[in-house]
């Protein structure tokens, strides 16, 4: 190795954990949370290391008490992240619309489990819509990554920190039970940040400038629709300047699997038994649910002769690729609410559109 | 600081303080939201703290803090104002934070999230203004309203059978441990003026001196809701709203009680 050349760690970590050492390494030093099945290690490892660097963890008492404590550290100018699950993020939503209205960043994770109401804890990608769509009120967006390894995990979080302070605005990890339970060696690839550190617009008392104000209360005139118009346009740069995707063995498919997170991975072993059948197949894995590759969907649906939907739902994202692209007639869907689908499952499905006889 | 008085008529004995920004105010005629806001800037100007404050504002007629006192401010949602603070406490512990909330933000919607500030000995200040109903929303039944007192949603006036009472956040924070000072104080006399700023600056030299969370319940009017002259207002306070909400400190932390 040359001198001066980065050492890259391969670590054996949960999921969860890799979020929390990719927080650690962007910089986040302030973590509060409030437990749930299934991402409490997440609070748990936090709890552990942020007092030894200097951090701050804190268990609130309610998830809605913990997005506000967010949205006063980020006042602050401070990264700061939560974690929780479907429950949970439901509590947070009145705080989310606060914090996209008032342009406040922060790193919001949803290690999904089964819902509705309490559900369950199997893992689950019913919180897609809540997530994508954004569950608070107003109408407000804010990016959505879906890792699908313990590697995105880690790396997706530190990209999570950057998107949410160049947007000045909330992002989303979109994990599951899974993703967040599963261990597998990863690379703690160092931290390069990609925005300014300095947070001019930070509360920290009126030194030597005039008084400045976080808010999302707009009555005079129609302050409101010229902030609504300032925000879409956020919303916008994001779409064009932020959409991120796999491409998947999908050199010559005539069948192309789109799933996102834990559905992505397993799909991805059911492709590999597929091809080494002889059947064309393969993925367009989309990494950022918000924006989704609207584009790039639409120009695999446009080659191949039939489109697959898989998720770990009843069909969610399957209305955002149909929404992505003319071609209906090719769009198949599997899904399964509260559970992971094989990867038998996957590749029988897979022989099947093939006209491959079971 | 100090002024001389023009025209040699000695020293300038009254002054608006430096923190209170020179704006009409949107509050009624009659409201003791004023009133609060002065003692508030005062203390602020008192303890020199303007350059490192940052408030907090909740919902309600008193969101509009951020126009009127000149310091740092956040906007809270409803009731979340002691969370909001505690997350840039936590974050700049060198900071003076307050919050400034009304009755239906702190002890309805709210009351969750200042208990736990309370009772983890958050090192945060909050003006807590008692005016017995929702002003901003057109005069609702708060959970502070008065038995028997008509509001646009008690118009049969509060009945404890079926709203229960009115609730005394002031006597319940000082139960807490992690309370270091609770007092009620009123503004409709000059001597209450007084008290109410003796108060405000006890409560504000509990966090300067981390000794942890401070209250200060004002007992205000709301002339327009409540349907009375000023004047009438202010007897109100004086009358039965004192007699059920005792003015008073209900906690004062000693140094040598702080564990």
């Amino acid at each position: 190795m040359s001198r001066g050349a980065a050492v890259i760690h391969r670590t054996l970590m949960k999921g969860n954990e890799a979020i929390c050492a990719g927080a650690i390494a962007a910089g986040c030093r302030f973590y509060y949370g409030y437990p749930i099945t299934p991402q409490n290690d997440i609070p748990e490892y936090m709890s552990a290391h942020l007092p030894r660097i200097g951090g701050t963890f804190l268990q609130a008492e309610s998830e809605v008490a913990t997005i506000n404590f967010i949205l006063g550290t980020s006042a602050s100018g401070r990264r700061v992240m939560t974690s929780s699950s479907g429950p949970g993020i439901s509590l947070m939503q009145e705080g989310l619309s606060y914090m996209a209205g008032s342009e406040l960043p922060a790193v919001v994770v949803n290690i999904s489990r089964s819902g509705p109401g309490l559900g369950g804890i199997a893992p689950s990608q019913g919180d897609y819509f809540q997530a994508v769509k954004c569950g608070g009120h107003g109408g407000y967006r804010m990016p959505v990554l879906a890792p699908h390894s313990v590697q995105e995990m880690y790396s997706l979080t530190m990209l999570a920190f950057d998107l949410a302070d160049k947007y000045r605005n909330p992002a989303m990890i979109l994990g599951d039970a899974i993703v967040g339970q599963m261990k597998e060696p990863y690379e703690q690839t160092p931290y390069v940040s990609s925005v300014p550190a300095e947070k001019p617009w930070a509360l920290t008392g009126c030194a030597g400038r005039p008084r400045q104000h976080l808010k999302s209360l707009y009555l005079k005139d129609n302050a409101i629709e010229v902030h609504n118009w300032k925000l879409h346009g956020k919303y916008r740069r994001m779409e064009e300047d932020e959409v991120r995707f796999e491409n998947y063995r999908l050199d010559g498919a005539r069948i192309a699997i789109v799933a996102f997170g834990t559905a992505a991975r397993v799909s991805k072993t059911a492709i590999q038994w597929a091809r080494d059948e002889g059947i064309a197949v393969g993925m367009l894995r989309p990494i950022t649910l918000y924006p989704f590759p609207e584009t790039q969907v639409d120009e695999v649906a446009r080659k191949v002769d039939v489109v697959l939907v898989i998720e770990m739902n009843t069909g969610q994202m399957l209305q955002d690729v149909k929404m992505s692209t003319p071609c209906h007639d090719k769009i198949r869907f599997l899904g399964k609410p509260c559970a992971m689908p094989t990867p038998e499952e996957i590749h029988g499905e897979i022989r099947r559109l093939a006209g491959k006889a079971e | 600081m100090k002024e001389k008085g023009k025209g040699g008529f000695g020293k300038n004995v009254y002054r608006r303080p430096e923190s209170l920004v020179d704006v009409k105010t949107h509050f009624c005629p009659g409201c003791h939201h004023g009133i609060a806001h002065k003692i508030l800037a005062e203390t602020i100007d008192r303890f020199c703290l303007r350059e490192k404050t940052v408030g907090v504002a909740c919902v309600g007629c008193s969101v509009f803090l951020y126009d009127y006192i000149d310091v740092d401010v956040a906007e809270a949602p409803h009731g979340r104002a002691p969370a909001v603070a505690t997350g840039v406490k936590r974050a700049q512990p060198d900071r003076f934070v307050f919050t400034y909330q009304g009755d239906g933000d702190l002890a309805a919607i709210g009351t969750s999230e200042v208990i736990h500030a309370a009772n983890r000995g958050e090192n945060i200040t909050v003006i807590f203004v008692n005016n017995t109903t929702y002003g901003m929303t057109g005069g609702q039944m708060a959970p502070t309203t008065m038995l028997g007192q008509k509001t646009s949603t008690s118009p049969y006036g509060r009945d404890f059978r079926k709203d229960g009472y009115p609730i005394k956040m002031a006597e319940l924070l000082a139960t807490l441990e992690g309370t270091a000072y609770s007092a009620r104080v009123a503004t409709s006399t000059p001597a209450q003026i007084r008290k109410a700023k003796e108060a405000v600056r006890k409560a504000f030299d509990m966090q300067i001196k981390e000794m942890g969370f401070s209250i200060v319940e004002f007992l205000s009017t709301c002339p327009t809701n409540w349907g009375m002259k000023p004047i009438d207002a202010q007897k109100r306070v004086l009358g039965e709203m004192s007699e059920y909400f005792p003015l008073g400190v209900y906690k004062e932390r000693k140094q040598a009680d702080f564990l």
